[in-house]
């Protein structure tokens, strides 16, 4: 059995029911009591759990970043909620330097089972320092994990196993999904990490698309398959760890692959599918990896230079197109 | 404006995420204001900004700022600047009471008190972060406290009081100019609106917006010039219409200018 939920509710499901079993988790962020957090993701919590547990910080996000370690290191299981992802620029020292590192330079001695929350992606004229898609700083991390749910059930599933995870998880929530619906399945599940969704089988090309460039690359898979081109699209979930066996194993089926992602082009996660696919799947490749990201830019501000940064529908069918010539489906 | 009005051309500013008026104070043109805020080509930022990032160096507008505390250690610098060019200019820096609980507030504070920086820090104590009160984000209840750590003035002043947020502010300013550091001037004020459009600011007691409203330092300012003879009840009125329709024509001009093109987001990235 399933409903249909917001990501927001289904965020708020993980929380609630993850609480409720276990006492040493708790909550804390800007606006995430009483308020119920700027995308009401922790709306009514306040009320069920109080304010120990659900518990408003001030604007100090290094500090209640790095609390969150002190507190996991010793025993709790904190979720820091950063209201957008853009600040944990503020908190990096705490999310690269301590929160990544403790278990290794620990020897493996410590265990920091810790959740970050934040939000990424443009959401409409929020500008250069409230639009970012820092994911890849994350997955250039090594210590974190890293997962980018794309639908409400993956929402509420991931976020139940990062909260049971004694791994330090960072966890995506894009902006534009937390009012979207979709069917989440009733009761206690949990979605594993490292195991892509393949979303929609296909034979002529993979699109590895990542959080709400999945909804993205289902459209344009809609469309082209009017024309009888038919794409796979693989929904990655976790960045780390990765499920390559997926990638690889639709690449070598299709020959070809476009992975589209809201982070910016250099250096980007949508790079480094592209070079392991290169390397793994090069006998079977028969076009170039093509990559449809963010503009190397800032997010601008106004409406028409926003849409222009982000990669859009349009950028893909035309990435699709692009390896498609000579193709037998074109 | 009790603070702008201190300052010279040579003088700074940085703003924060609430920057629109001391942006208009400092003297920038509403006009290309609006369109920015409007995303147009014309705007101050060519559209890229936008309303949290409204920038104009030509009149000492640093930069509004989306990262709450951030603009701090940027006043700071620019202080040093100015310290180390020999100049006798000032920056003024805003910031909330909540962006005090950064540590970009604490090391920016001890850096301008260590060099003797020409800064005035200047918090405006509107008493929320967001929905947070201040007595749930920190255990003071006045910020100017927070200049004896960093052996500097402070200075609390009611924000609603534009000839009392001068006076302080004249102080400092002095102060700085004359090579003895910085202050901290805490300005006890208000939010009438919600945090952001759309806020329903459900967080406030009952009462509390209407009292403050009571204290409208607009309001306040004009009965003040009224009772000492300077002005009358009509050119009070006139003042106040006068800036209304200065704001709305800035409006209509800024929503009749261009959108950017496209691909114009590619430029600007560097020099
Ligand atoms: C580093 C950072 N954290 C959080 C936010 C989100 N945010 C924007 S304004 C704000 C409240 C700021 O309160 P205050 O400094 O008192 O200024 P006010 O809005 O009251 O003028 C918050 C939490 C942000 N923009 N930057
Ligand atoms: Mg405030």
């Amino acid at each position: 059995m399933s409903r249909e939920l917001t990501q927001a509710e289904a965020l708020r499901e993980a929380l609630c029911e993850e609480m409720r079993a276990d006492k040493q988790i708790f909550i804390m962020g800007e606006d995430v009591g009483p308020h119920g957090g700027i995308f009401t993701v922790t709306k009514g919590m306040f009320d069920e759990f109080g304010g120990e547990r659900v518990r408003d910080t001030p604007i100090s996000e290094a500090g209640f970043v790095g609390a969150a370690l002190g507190a996991a290191i010793i025993g709790g299981r904190p979720i820091a909620e950063l209201m957008f992802g853009d600040f944990a620029a503020v908190a990096m020292d705490q999310l690269v330097n301590q929160i990544a590192k403790a278990r290794y330079m620990s020897g493996g001695k410590v265990k920091a089972p810790l959740v970050v929350r934040l939000t990424i992606g443009a959401r409409g004229s929020t500008a250069a320092q409230h639009s970012q898609s820092p994911h890849a700083w994350f997955m250039h991390t090594p210590g974190l994990y890293v997962a980018v749910p794309s639908t409400p059930a993956d929402c509420k599933g991931l976020l139940k196993t990062a909260i049971r995870n004694d791994n330090p998880v960072v966890f995506c929530e894009h902006k534009k999904l937390y009012f979207v619906k979709g069917q989440v399945p009733d009761g206690d599940y949990m979605t594993p990490f490292g195991v892509a969704d393949i979303k929609r089988q296909g034979k002529h090309a993979t699109v590895v698309a990542i959080s709400i460039m999945v909804n993205k690359a289902l459209a344009v898979a809609d469309k082209l398959a009017r024309e009888g081109i038919e794409l796979e699209v693989i929904d990655p979930r976790t960045l780390v760890p990765m499920d390559w066996e997926t990638i690889f194993k639709s690449v070598r089926k299709t020959g070809r692959l476009v992975v589209m992602d809201e982070g910016c082009f250099t250096g980007s996660v949508a790079a480094e599918i592209a070079s392991k696919v290169s390397k793994e799947c090069f006998d079977y490749l028969d076009a170039p990896v093509e990559r449809v990201c963010a503009t190397d830019t800032p997010i601008p501000f106004s409406p028409p230079l926003e849409e222009f940064v982000i990669p859009q529908e349009d950028d893909l069918e035309k990435a699709v197109r692009s390896i498609l010539v000579g193709a037998a489906c074109a | 404006m009790g603070v702008c009005e201190v300052l010279k051309d040579g003088d700074f500013v940085t703003s924060t995420h609430r920057g629109h008026g001391h942006f208009l104070a400092k003297g920038g043109d509403p006009k290309l204001m609006m369109a920015e805020i409007m995303g147009r080509e014309t705007g101050y930022c060519k559209g890229k900004g936008g309303s949290m990032h409204i920038a104009d160096i030509s009149h000492g507008i640093i930069g509004a700022n989306g990262i709450v505390g951030a603009g701090i250690p940027i006043a700071a610098g620019a202080a040093l600047q100015l310290q180390m060019s020999g100049k006798d200019g000032v920056v003024a820096c805003f910031f909330g009471d909540a962006a005090s609980n950064q540590g970009t507030f604490h090391e920016a504070l001890n850096l301008a008190s260590l060099w003797k920086l020409p800064v005035v820090f200047i918090c405006e104590n509107n008493l929320y972060g967001i929905s947070v009160r201040q007595d749930r984000h920190q255990n003071i209840t006045n910020i100017a406290n927070r200049a004896i750590a960093y052996g500097i003035p402070g200075e609390v002043v009611d924000g609603t009081n534009v000839l009392a947020v001068y006076d302080a502010m004249a102080r400092a300013t002095k102060r700085a100019r004359g090579g003895d550091g910085p202050s901290l001037v805490e300005c006890k004020c208000y939010r009438w609106l919600g945090h952001h459009a759309g806020d329903p600011a459900h967080y406030r007691p009952a009462g509390e917006l209407e009292a403050w409203k009571e204290r409208c330092p607009v309001k306040l300012f004009g009965e003040r010039l009224i009772d000492n003879g300077i002005i009358d009840e009509q050119q009070s009125k006139q003042v106040l219409e006068s800036a209304a329709a200065e704001m709305l024509e800035a409006q209509a001009w800024a929503a009749q200018q261009p959108w950017p093109l496209p691909e114009k987001a590619l430029e600007d990235v560097y020099v």
